[in-house]
């Protein structure tokens, strides 16, 4: 069993983490530059992460699959970033932010990094304007903010509907800062295939050039993953289309424990699917529900009328109705049920049936064409583009897709693995979001990471490596992991079987969204137990790689990272199995209120669940972090 | 929703590598459904390909939702294809009929060479960040984000530049094979706000001095760069670039020495 300890500080939960900073070791400047520390992946996390350390005297080399480290899917965020500026002076506070953030996870979160996370946020905010990120004004020339769900306060910083994009050139920025001085090495184009253990502790990645087909080997002091999250599982979802487990999984087959991996986040407004061709689900972003009024006919007879013609008191508003509180800014996790409910009532619109609608003509109404053209002008443009409608003149359609991953590899306080010098960021790691993440904060947490958190805690755990005392990257275990790599890769190539990778994929994503998505039983769940083993036998059997290894070759590329899903699939079904309660995004029908939502079981399942690898063929180990709420109380989460 | 599905032809360039010899190569398509992206054309293309022992098109792509700047195609002739302000993964299929023939490249220009097929190696584009498209601040140094006011006007102005996904449809557009309009759009974005006041001059300077050096062209303002470009980002910028550039240049001639001292 591996051994968890969350190395929580002790004492009063505001403190924690300035006792914390004022009790860890430290790293004196002159040794920094003796110390290698590998950062994988250039998104939020990855390259503040990856600045910061570089501007301390840290020799740094980061690893990215895409062609430049501005492309990570981070740019890809819409909405905005979450901070506990209180500018609008409607009574937000670090601790109102705090325990949004703990509620609207289901408190299935640790409280401890929450709260770190809710005091960090206003120091991003300062990074990111004097990086010259373009924030939106007001008049007055100072910061504006609006709302997002889950949240009673306006505090969420924006950047149109680009928010991430602006973000992540920030911290693209930094990084390149950090390459033009030489503190960091970059490797664009080079994907991790494999963690290397020495002795217990990560020291080193084995990687593939994806353009030549080189396999190398990298050592570190350490090693740092912000390598993202793993929906792409589900085959259609919000992320891009390179969005991969491989780093994560891997360093969870060498010793890495798996946490919470059956939370996945279910985003009520994107657009609805077409076809079995369809290769992307696209994000409306949350900021919409500001001004838009989600509904649904109250007669299914009406589903396919066009929508102007039913009056409004046939008209189901039904976020309104049922949480009259928070209303169309209700939480994602309860957002997207309620959809599925009305949809699987059979008053879901569009030929299909699986869409809601998103409703502008009482805010057009209110503030004119071109007002709403200002706030969401390019998610107007985005939506035109991809279902030929004017949304300015009909409502959008739209229907959940999954979105965002909660779990992760399981982390400490200061963000280590259970593996020593393993670090995880960002949205890789399980701690900040419990079972369901409210709007906003991703960009927070993985901001928050890379700037304000790792900087500290790297060098807790580099104190206590003696400095060059890394070992040498032609060492046996680099040597081996090369091999296994290497095999792998050809392995995969040799098949040479009747389907293409995508065909796996997709059958794959069926499985997981029909047991794993948005509900889930245990007769369900034991099924998807039963296929996907099947589903990966044949896949082993019968894919057909083309090509050959020693160019770029994207099916290649693709088969990997699908031979990962296909055995992290599997976990997720097992964690949602042995999960016996309903939380966040983890909806099991068999744990329900006569109303429909969440009943946790807080006797039972107040936990973290970090699962073990414990060998091929073999059940892993479920182990178990207890949550120990000392500051907030555990209740039933109510929006209404 | 349509269910007319129609056919086409796509005559695709076909490369093994940098520097080996290309060609293009005529490939069908049939059951294409005009709500398909173009780049969902091109994977089922692709499964096709494979599993007719033809190895599939290599082509970059990653968010599918125009951000992310990965996707490449010069398509009939134009970079990102026939549509205004969009990238080539939002360019749907019912933006042609049944019995079109469909002409795919990578970009044309040498700072971009083809890595293979339609894909082609940006990192020029890294390079002329690295060189100064950055404002020096330190983790953890900024002040207050409300200490110093920018005037809506202005922060606009540089969202509008700042928006820029650094995609290369602005060189692949223009004759001179210039990157300009990227550059130009970095520049102004940092040299509107306050925050990038300090490094104004050594910025522009530095990145236009690496453009050169990376072998891009001279701007001899015919647009094609801002016409092609996804974010419809102005060609203005490249003015206020140039007029930056100047006065960069003339300020820092400056440079006082004191009578007897080494120049």
């Amino acid at each position: 069993m591996a051994k968890l300890d969350s190395k929580v500080p002790p004492g009063e939960l505001s403190g924690k983490w300035r006792r914390h900073k004022a009790d860890i070791r430290l790293v004196n400047p002159a040794n920094k530059r003796k110390y290698e520390v590998i950062v994988v992946g250039a998104g939020l996390a990855g390259s503040s992460a990856a600045a910061s350390l570089a501007e301390m005297g840290y020799k740094v080399s980061c690893f990215v699959f895409h062609d430049s480290p501005r492309r990570a899917h981070s740019i890809a965020a819409q909405g905005g970033i979450n901070a506990a500026k209180n500018y609008q002076n409607d009574g937000d506070s670090v601790y109102r932010l705090f325990y949004d953030t703990i509620k609207g996870g289901d408190y299935r979160a640790r409280e401890a990094n929450v709260h770190r996370l809710a005091e960090v946020s206003v120091n991003i905010i300062d990074q990111c304007v004097a990086q010259g990120v373009p924030f939106a004004r007001e008049y007055g020339g100072l910061l504006d903010n609006r709302s997002f769900g889950g949240a009673q306060v306006s505090r969420t910083f924006y950047a149109r509907g680009q928010t991430g994009q602006q973000l992540l050139l920030g911290a693209y920025s930094a990084l390149s800062k950090g390459i033009a001085s030489g503190g960091i090495t970059l490797h664009t184009q080079s994907e991790m295939l494999d963690l290397v253990v020495v002795d217990g502790h990560a020291k080193g990645i084995i990687v593939r050039d994806l353009v030549t087909g080189t396999i190398t080997r990298h050592a570190a002091d350490a090693v740092i993953l912000a390598t993202g999250g793993y929906g792409n599982v589900f085959n259609l979802s919000t992320y891009a289309r390179g969005s991969n487990a491989t780093a994560i999984w891997r360093a969870y087959k060498r010793g890495a424990c798996f946490a919470n991996p059956c939370y996945t986040q279910i985003h009520p407004t994107c657009i609805p699917v077409t076809g079995d061709y369809q290769s992307k689900l696209t994000l409306m972003s949350e900021s919409l529900r500001n001004d838009g009024r989600i509904w649904v006919p109250k007669r299914k007879e009406d589903r396919l009328k066009p929508p102007a013609s039913i009056p409004e008191s046939d008209r189901d508003y039904y976020l309104e109705r049922i949480y009259p509180s928070f209303g169309n800014l209700c939480p994602r996790d309860v957002a997207s049920r309620a959809a599925k409910r009305v949809c699987d009532e059979g008053r879901g619109v569009g030929i299909s049936g699986l869409g809601v609608y998103l409703d502008f003509a009482e805010s057009i109404g209110r503030l004119g064409e071109s007002g709403v053209r200002e706030r969401y002008g390019n998610l107007f443009d985005i939506y035109k583009e991809i279902t030929n409608e004017n949304a300015y003149k009909v409502p959008m359609r739209i229907f959940p897709a999954v979105h965002y991953t909660m779990g992760g590899l399981w982390v400490d306080y200061n963000l280590m693995s259970n593996v020593p010098g393993l670090f995880v960021l960002g949205e890789a790691n399980f701690s900040d979001h419990g079972a369901n993440r409210l709007g906003a904060s991703a960009l927070m947490q993985g901001l928050g990471d890379g700037y304000f958190v790792i900087p500290y805690t790297v060098g807790d755990y580099l104190a206590s490596q003696k400095p060059g005392s890394r070992p040498s990257a032609d060492s046996q275990e680099f040597k081996t992991a090369e091999v296994e790599v290497a095999l792998t890769t050809s392995r995969m190539l040799s098949i040479k079987g009747k389907e293409p990778v995508s065909h796996y994929h997709k059958r794959l994503g069926q499985i997981m969204w029909q047991y794993c998505g948005m509900a889930r039983n245990k007769e369900g769940l034991e099924k998807a137990l039963q296929e996907i083993p099947a589903l990966r036998k044949e896949f082993w059997e019968n894919v057909h790689v083309p090509g050959s290894g020693d160019t770029m070759n994207q099916s290649l590329e693709r088969a990997g990272r699908v031979a990962d899903f296909l055995e992290l699939g599997e976990l997720m079904c097992r964690d949602a199995l042995a999960r016996e309660e309903s939380c966040g995004g983890h909806f099991r029908e068999e744990h329900q209120y006569p109303d429909g939502e969440c009943k946790r079981d807080d006797v039972n399942f107040a936990h973290v669940a970090a699962w073990e690898f414990a060998g091929e063929g073999k059940d892993p180990v479920r182990n178990t972090e207890p949550l120990n709420y000392e500051t907030v109380k555990m209740s039933v989460r109510n929006y209404k | 929703m349509s269910t007319n599905t129609f056919s086409v032809t796509v005559r695709v360039w076909r490369q093994d590598g940098p520097g080996r010899p290309g060609a293009f190569a005529d490939y069908p398509v049939a059951g294409v459904n005009p709500d398909m992206s173009f780049l969902e054309m091109l994977d089922v293309l692709n499964d096709e390909l494979t599993m007719k022992g033809i190895e599939p098109v290599a082509f970059a792509h990653d968010c599918r939702e125009g951000i992310c700047g990965t996707c490449s195609l010069v398509i009939d002739g134009k970079p990102h294809g026939p549509h205004h302000g969009v990238a080539s993964c939002q360019t749907y299929m019912r933006s042609y009929k049944d019995g079109d023939v469909i002409v795919v490249e990578p970009y044309r220009a040498r700072p971009f060479p083809v890595v293979k097929d339609l894909v082609t190696d940006r990192s020029a584009f890294d390079k002329i960040q690295q060189a100064g498209g950055f404002i020096s601040i330190r983790t953890g140094s900024a002040p207050e984000a409300n200490s110093v006011p920018v005037p809506k006007e202005v922060a606009d102005l540089a969202m509008d530049a700042a928006q820029c996904i650094g995609c290369g449809a602005c060189v692949a557009a223009c004759k001179n094979s210039s990157a300009m309009l990227f550059v130009a759009a970095k520049v102004s974005h940092l040299g509107l706000l306050p925050q990038g006041q300090p490094e104004r001059d050594r910025r522009v300077l530095a990145m236009v001095s690496t453009m050169d050096g990376l072998g891009f062209g001279s701007c001899t303002n015919q647009y094609e760069c801002s016409a092609a470009c996804p974010k419809l980002i102005s060609h203005d910028f490249i003015a206020r670039m140039n007029r930056d550039y100047a006065k960069a240049v003339f300020r820092s001639a400056f440079k006082p020495v004191a009578a007897g001292a080494e120049a």
